[in-house]
């Protein structure tokens, strides 16, 4: 039976154990320096340091001079291409750079891979270090790889505290137990603070009067946040400053049930309370303020 | 020196993928058309150019004889190199002067595998090719060195392959450049396990009829329609795009060399060889300065390009930022015209690449519509290695 169809086989080319190869007596005391964690260079008779040694002087053809010189560690990258998708043959199996790198006290450049991160933090000149493999066989990929200089270090903060609502916060976040806001007038200024706070900001007066706030209010300003906080259900969300009715200045709340790009100043909104058998002393009891559907309110 | 001419040329229409012709099948038509061209049936010398990491097995150049007749014994040399410098071989053959005529062909198939990590296979083995490094990366070193700029690049890329769509002989590639031109690799088609892999091809594959097809394991021989094989994303590698890398393409192409008398005999228009040269660089990339090229602008000055105008100028540029540093390294001037054929970038059939810039250079001269004209053909890694010729009508 004739068949059209292509015949098509798998064939692989393969010197079993790779072929042996002598170094000479120039490369093999470079890869053993390698091998003892040192990049050493050869100098030419012009006085030139080839990195890595070459057995005869490329410019001139003559033979190299017997000095070896220590070079690096470092040096400094004067070409990169960035490798975004490395292959199975590749040093690296995360993006990379391929970069030619002038090694402090080498004339020439040596050819090597930069585990950059970034393709942004290898620019001709930057400075790059060698990164040893732990186990040395004598090869040019003793060296690893190349990473870029520390030129920043990462600070952890993070102490802890225990803090005690007593005096006006406990006040308020009691009221808030009891699903209310609390607030305060001053009986000098006439101005209606929440939460409720023991003096007046505005003129210092102690405040006597606590006020129940209805929980609608108006958004004066906002934000929208793209970094998680774990006090916010999702991201982005949107934080706002709520003028409640009938006080003076506004406190700050999360904004939901909202689209993020739909907020804006004026719009009226109420506090969504977590059921009352799940409240606590705590304003985790308003999941967030959530648009009522009414008219925009004018801001003075 | 013994004036050489370039007498007739011929190449395949090159394919983007394998077509499951055998090399001497490849070659077959072009040597006929050049026979045919010339009249003649012998040759006083005959080189080829390819490379055996292509197909995979040693000595196969020996077994794409089988095109040319060899018996009675011909005199015949190969050299594992583009088929420019084959007929570089031939030139320098012919200055002795006792023979006239050489036919000179190269052929490549670079489907058949991985062409990036086949050509790691020319690095050194002590200090670049245990990186790795493949052919697309050290290109892209070089981009970096050369800081083309990115529509100067693009403009060189939509020229070629516009100029390759009017090319019968070149590829049609497609004026958008997001398009990636390089077959899967042949791993992505044929079985993956190791124990599938058998010692010998021949035995393996195709013979004359479907029926006489006895693998040793049902899993040696895959049945795959045109459509398995489909172009997979070259990878950019920045700067490199993959639409700056020359097309994956099989294909082969031959030209026939004359001298003394034989030069009218055969062609009504020979286009004399005025200059050939070919120079190299140290092949370390660190130990030269990769955003120019030495080796060209020597084999150019040695060849004469500078003497006199040069109306069309065939480059062996495999990537599109070549083209800016063969430019500048050749000292062409504004008004040369760079690869009217597409060059690389349109077709690129490994080892006869260069060979098809020597020859399209000739065929200005031949159909008349130049009368100098300068033909390039590089390689090594990063340009290392570039002959420039220069030929007159």
């Amino acid at each position: 039976m004739e068949t059209s169809e292509p015949l098509v086989a798998r064939h692989v080319l393969e010197f079993p154990g790779g072929y042996t190869r002598t170094t000479g007596p120039v490369i093999g005391r470079f890869l053993t320096e390698l091998r003892a964690g040192r990049i050493v260079g050869v100098r030419t008779a012009e006085g030139r340091v080839l990195v890595p040694p070459l057995e005869y002087d490329p410019a001139t053809g003559d033979p190299v001079t017997d000095e070896y010189v220590e070079v690096g560690p470092a040096g400094t990258v004067t070409a990169s291409a960035w490798v975004q998708e490395p292959r199975p043959e590749h040093p690296l199996d995360r993006p990379f750079a391929w970069a030619l790198i002038r090694l402090d006290g080498a004339d020439t450049t040596l050819v090597h891979a930069v585990d950059a991160g970034d393709p942004k933090a290898l620019r001709p000149g930057a400075r790059v270090w060698p990164v040893w493999r732990e186990r040395r066989e004598g090869g040019i990929t003793d060296i690893a790889c190349f990473r870029p200089e520390v030129t920043m270090i990462v600070s952890p903060v993070r102490p802890e505290y225990r803090i005690q609502a007593g005096g006006a916060l406990r006040t308020f976040l009691e009221g808030v137990r009891r699903g209310v806001f609390l607030g305060g007038r001053c009986a000098t200024c006439a101005k209606v603070y929440v939460p409720f706070r023991a003096s007046c900001p505005e003129c210092g007066t102690r405040i006597a009067e606590q006020v129940e706030l209805p929980d609608t209010g108006t958004i004066t300003t906002f934000a929208i946040n793209n970094l998680p906080d774990p006090r916010a259900p999702e991201v982005p969300f949107v934080s706002a400053y709520i003028l409640l009715d009938g006080a003076d200045i506004p406190m700050i709340a999360l904004v939901g049930g909202v689209p993020a790009h739909e907020v804006r100043q004026g719009m009226r909104v109420r506090a969504e309370w977590v059921p009352e058998s799940e409240r606590t002393l705590s304003m985790a009891n308003v999941r967030w303020f959530t648009p009522t559907g009414e008219e925009d309110a004018e801001l003075s | 020196m013994r004036d050489v001419a370039i007498v007739a040329f011929a190449q395949t229409e090159h394919t983007a993928s394998d077509s499951g012709q055998s090399e001497p099948e490849l070659i077959l038509p072009v040597i006929e058309e050049v026979k045919e061209r010339t009249g003649l049936r012998r040759f006083g010398f005959t080189c080829s150019g390819s490379c055996d990491y292509l197909a995979g097995a040693p000595f196969s150049f020996v077994s794409a004889l089988d095109a040319l007749g060899a018996w009675p014994p011909i005199s015949e040399s190969h050299v594992e190199m583009d088929g420019a410098w084959a007929l570089y071989e031939a030139w320098v053959r012919l200055q002795h002067g006792d023979v006239d005529t050489a036919l000179v062909y190269g052929f490549g198939k670079s489907s058949l595998g991985d062409l990036r990590s086949i050509m790691t296979l020319q690095l050194d083995p002590y200090y670049l090719a245990p990186l790795g490094l493949d052919q697309v990366s050290f290109a892209a070193l070089q981009a970096a060195a050369v800081r083309a700029d990115r529509a100067e690049l693009d403009a060189i890329v939509r020229r070629s392959r516009a100029a390759g769509r009017d090319n019968p002989y070149a590829l049609d590639l497609p004026d958008e450049l997001t398009d990636a031109v390089a077959p899967s690799r042949a791993s992505d088609v044929a079985p993956s396990r190791a124990s599938d892999v058998v010692p010998s091809r021949a035995s393996d594959v195709v013979p004359s009829r479907a029926s006489d097809v006895v693998p040793s394991r049902a899993s040696d021989v895959v049945p795959s329609r045109a459509s398995d094989v489909v172009p997979s994303r070259v990878s950019d590698i920045e700067p490199l795009r993959a639409s700056d890398v020359a097309p994956i393409t099989d294909g082969a192409a031959a030209v026939v060399l004359a001298a003394g008398d034989a030069v009218a005999e055969l062609c009504a228009r020979p286009a004399y060889i005025r200059g050939i040269a070919h120079r190299i660089e140290p092949h370390y990339l660190g130990m030269r300065d990769l955003a120019r090229s030495a080796s060209a602008a020597d084999a150019a000055r040695a060849a004469g390009v500078g003497k006199g105008p040069v109306e069309v100028a065939e480059l062996h540029t495999q990537f599109a930022h070549e083209e800016i540093i063969l430019r500048r390294a050749l000292e062409l001037p504004a008004d040369t015209v760079v690869n009217p054929s597409g060059g690389p970038l349109a077709a690129n059939p490994v080892m006869a690449a260069g060979l098809i810039r020597i020859g399209a250079a000739a065929a200005r001269i031949h159909d008349g519509t130049a009368s100098r004209t300068v033909g390039h053909a590089a390689g090594g890694p990063c340009l290392q290695h570039n002959l420039v010729t220069v030929l007159e009508g």
